[in-house]
């Protein structure tokens, strides 16, 4: 069955993702908020620029991550001149490449979510005394809860499975970047299909079971939606 | 005073506006679609914005040169064409959402509220179990509830069916009896209009065309709808006797007494008459063989052509204004003058609220 390695993998992936959500829905929500508001004339490049991880094949990404957050790298650089040490191979490493990774799988719902409330319900919010931030939190937010639950549910699956970026600047170290994905290359390479079994078939029924979660739960709010 | 004086640009439109209106009672905001209509409450409520210009709502000024006062801090109350309450709360959280954001609302004047609308058994309702007309009741209450200094409508009825219209209608003439705060209502429905105006502004492709007491302002011959087939007049009457024996109604106005069918109305209930000119002729001598009982003696204060055969009539009953249209040809048969004395014989009256 599962040795310690895989232990240590399944609880590094899972808080990896949890980290990683975390931060992408922080990160995203503003993001997402902007786009969804805005008619800035070049709104297309961020966008373009956010959806770019979906192409871009991860190696790609993961080179130039490593090559920024490399000790030679400018962050690396500045983060030594800071007193710190470079994020590369290090799991804050790996929380930057998820990040950046995953974020269109958290900004594109959001966005969607924000864009398909319309500008009445904060117009109506504001004729009753609330403020643009009131009104964000108060109507915008829980408008956009099937964006939330979606933006969270893709960002979390999304982190669990990448396996490039990962290769590429995390290092297999067990317990600080050792994750999932690549423990199931290490057991398939060393001809260990019944752990890779285990492992795989595990991650096959989680992605599977967070999905449904989603799809059911926008099933149930569009119906509350469809009756007016 | 409520002072308006705001130019604003929407893509290749321009609303440009200037006008006064009294702070009390019902404005409405009247003028085809496309006209402005909707821009002009939006700009009041601070949701479109005003590069420059100057308003006044009583004693705040809410636009002073570039000085812009965000909506979020005008105490306006606004209902939207649609209801579009929040359906992530129930009836009872939207009116909470404004009141808590407001001061000086106390319990009492919820209820209050509540009651003027109806809605104490909805209170608990999700908003999207509600009937539209449902719904804009709540909207209305929901609005009133943060005690605002103005209220806004825009085309509230005009998202409804006929049902739903007649269920409301009531509770807008509640507020007009109710109300100590300036309405200001935009519809493109005549009957909304004569129905509930005490004050009309005219707007046409952006600009104020006009604006004044209704009853002026419908007999008014430079303006558009002292003409054609919806030219009206509004008489406010009295109720002042009942005839069981033939089922009739006395109404009592500065120039008169109108008999009309009883509608069971209590005694000095104030009503407002809608006589449309098509159904008002003139004679020179009082009939007394006509089934006409509603005969007035007036005196031809204007006469203005009406097309190619017919002319409009401003009368004076008194010292109220009402319109009759008639051909060129009985005019000149009547020798009608200004000044002249006739008899006007109204064929049917609509009883407003």
């Amino acid at each position: 069955m599962l040795n310690e390695f895989d232990i240590s993998a399944l609880f590094v992936t899972l808080k990896l993702a949890s980290v990683s959500t975390i931060i992408l829905l922080l990160i995203g929500t503003p993001i997402a908020w902007w786009l969804s508001q805005t008619r800035f004339k070049f709104k297309v490049v961020f966008e373009a620029i956010i959806a770019l991880p979906l192409v871009l094949p991860p190696t790609v990404l993961g080179f130039y991550l490593l090559i920024t957050l490399g000790s030679n790298g400018p962050v690396g650089k500045l983060l030594e001149s800071l007193g710190g040490s470079s994020i590369a191979f290090t799991f804050s490493g790996l929380v930057v490449g998820s990040v950046i990774y995953s974020i269109p799988f958290v900004v594109q719902p959001l966005q969607n979510s924000f864009s398909g409330i319309g500008s009445r319900p904060l117009e109506v919010a504001a004729t009753l005394g609330a403020s643009p931030l009131d009104r964000f939190f108060t109507v915008a937010v829980p408008l956009a809860r099937s964006g939330f639950m979606t933006a969270a549910v893709l960002g979390f699956a999304h982190t669990v499975g990448e396996f490039g970026v990962v290769l590429m600047i995390g290092g297999n170290i067990p317990g600080e970047t050792g994750v999932l994905s690549i423990a199931i290359y290490d057991h398939v390479e060393a001809m260990e299909y019944g752990q890779a079994h285990w492992l795989s078939g595990g991650l096959l029924i989680l992605s599977f079971i967070m999905l449904l979660f989603v799809y059911l739960f926008n099933r149930r709010f569009s119906i509350m939606r469809s009756g007016d | 005073m409520i002072d308006c004086k705001l130019n604003i640009r929407l893509g290749h439109f321009i609303l440009d506006t200037d006008f006064s209106i009294p702070d009390t009672g019902i404005t409405v905001v009247f003028g085809p679609s496309g006209s402005g209509k909707t821009s002009l409450l939006r700009a009041i409520a601070g949701l479109e914005r005003s590069d420059r210009g100057f308003l006044k709502i009583g004693n705040s000024i809410w636009q002073d040169g570039d000085n812009f006062v965000p909506p979020h801090q005008r105490s306006v109350g606004y209902v939207f064409q649609d209801a579009s309450l929040f359906d992530h709360l129930n009836v009872q959280g939207n009116l909470d959402y404004g009141v808590k954001r407001a001061s000086g609302t106390e319990k009492d004047f919820i209820e209050s509220i509540i009651n003027l609308l109806d809605i104490k058994p909805l209170l608990d309702r999700a908003t999207v179990q509600l009937s539209g007309g449902e719904k804009q009741r709540v909207a209305i209450a929901r609005a009133l509830a943060v005690k605002p200094h103005i209220l806004l409508m825009d085309e509230p009825l005009s998202a409804l069916d006929l049902k739903r219209k007649q269920e409301i209608l009531p509770y807008l003439d509640s507020l007009h009896d109710e109300l100590d705060i300036p309405l200001i209502y935009v519809t493109h429905s005549p009957d909304e209009a004569s129905r509930l105006a005490d004050h009309l502004v005219l707007l046409e492709e952006g600009c104020v065309i006009g604006s004044g007491a209704i009853d002026q302002m419908l007999t008014r011959f430079d303006l558009p709808i002292s003409h054609g087939a919806d030219a009206t007049s509004l008489i406010e009457a009295e109720v002042v006797g009942h005839d069981d024996q033939f089922n009739l109604m006395y109404l009592s106005f500065s120039g008169g007494q109108f008999t009309v069918t009883d509608s069971e109305l209590p005694l000095e209930t104030k009503v407002r008459l809608r006589i449309s000119a098509r159904d008002v002729s003139l004679t020179q001598e009082q009939q007394t063989d006509t089934s006409i009982l509603n005969i007035f003696s007036a005196i031809v204060d204007e006469i203005v052509p009406e097309g190619q055969s017919q002319v409009m009539v401003r009368l004076k009953i008194k010292d109220v204004t009402m319109l009759s249209c008639i051909t060129r040809k009985s005019a000149e048969l009547l020798e009608l003058n200004p000044g002249k004395k006739v008899y006007a014989q109204i064929k049917s009256v609509a009883l407003l609220s």
